[in-house]
């Protein structure tokens, strides 16, 4: 099954890069969930938490206060004006 | 003791400590410009995927935004200079006010005022001592520049650029900033940061085919997010630049200065010794002349 490939980046530091089956985030509108194969899009985002399901591994909960991130052809790119690493949540839930 | 050896002793001593505080500064321009360099290369990829996803709306959507349109009578601008804000850095804040003030100088003769903002004390210092009018200075931290600095320069300067003239808005917006090529390179250069220019990179972009996106919420909206953003990476993008340029410059100035310094030390040295010497052969002298006049 493809995979996307994701890489978040904060505006003066590299946050997190690698596999992963899915990824949830909030933006402007609402909630979205990124699945493999997703059209292109490039959309704003809210502050709030982007969870990330890596292909190998726990859930990842990056907080983000605001930025956008674009999706085309499986590479997800998360630019967040100031992104940490808030936890790894054990398992799916 | 003669005078001379004397003052060749101060001149030696008070060399030696200027000498340690030159390696001393040296060593820790040395450390910290690696630090300053990381971050440079760790801000290029927000700056990457920020200009990408820019020039991606940019050419899929075709519409006039405040930020990119030209005004159509340009009365004043606005000019952003980074300099240092301590000395002991050599010609480097010399070297960018000079940049600056050519700008200024080109500007005036195009019949535009000029409004300068200022980051650093060293530019704050030249603009005090001359008289000269700024509008706003921003100092502390230009060797380690925040993000949060660049956030605040975007807002006071997005909102003299959406003010209407005769509130003290400006018509364009140009930095000048000290770019980092290598350690040994650094030079002072101008970039018009208002309004974008979009537009070329959109043809240079043209090659590379960027997906249709879907956009959310509405183009328009998406812009106005990015723009922002976009000129923050900009702003911090130079000051990361300056931050570099200005630690390279000191190490270099600190090192020459050392280097002289050791030069002095070995120089006075010589002179002391000669002196010494010349010291005691005139005590000789007087000795034999002494005990040849008592033999007489």
């Amino acid at each position: 099954m493809a995979e996307l490939e994701v890489e978040i980046v904060a505006a003066d530091h590299f946050v997190w890069s690698g596999g992963a089956k899915m990824l949830k985030a909030r933006t402007a509108d609402g909630e979205i969930g990124i699945l493999p194969g997703h059209t292109p899009v490039l959309a704003i985002l809210d502050a709030g938490s982007i969870e990330i399901q890596p292909v190998s591994g726990d859930r990842i909960v990056v907080e983000a206060d605001g930025g956008f991130f674009s999706v085309d052809s499986n590479r997800v790119v998360i630019v967040a004006d100031n992104a940490h690493i808030s936890e790894s949540v054990a398992g799916t839930r | 003791m003669g005078a001379q050896i004397r003052v060749y002793r101060q001149k030696i001593a008070s060399t030696t400590s200027m000498r340690k505080m030159f390696k001393a500064m040296e060593l820790i321009a040395t450390s910290r410009i690696g630090k300053a360099r990381a971050r440079l290369a760790a801000s290029l990829p927000y700056a990457r995927a920020i200009t990408r996803a820019v020039s991606a709306v940019a050419s899929t959507s075709d519409f006039e935004h405040p930020l990119t349109t030209e005004h159509e009578n340009v009365r004043r601008a606005a000019v952003l200079v980074l300099t240092a804000d301590r000395g002991q850095a050599g010609a480097y804040s010399a070297g960018i006010l000079k940049r600056a003030e050519s700008l200024t100088e080109l500007l005036r003769s195009q019949g535009k005022e000029v409004a300068t903002y200022l980051v650093g004390r060293k530019g704050q210092a030249y603009f005090d001592f001359r008289n000269r009018a700024y509008v706003q200075v921003w100092t502390g931290q230009t060797d380690n520049p925040e993000f949060e600095r660049a956030q605040e320069i975007r807002k006071v300067l997005l909102e003299a650029f959406s003010a209407p003239y005769e509130e003290g808005g400006v018509d364009e917006i140009h930095v000048v900033y000290t770019s980092f090529r290598s350690m040994v390179v650094q030079e002072p250069v101008v970039i018009r940061l208002l309004p974008l220019e979009v537009v070329s990179e959109k043809a240079s972009e043209a090659n590379e085919i960027l997906p249709l996106y879907e956009f959310e919420p509405e183009p328009e909206r998406v812009l106005d997010a990015l723009l922002p953003r976009y000129i923050e990476s900009r702003i911090f993008a130079a000051m990361l630049h300056a931050a570099a340029s200005e630690l390279a410059s000191r190490q270099r100035a600190m090192k020459n200065a050392g280097d002289n310094a050791s030069d002095l030390i070995k120089k006075y040295t010589r002179l002391r010794n000669t002196a010494r010497q010349a010291e005691i052969t005139q005590e000789l002298t007087e000795i034999i002349a002494g005990a040849d006049a008592l033999n007489a």
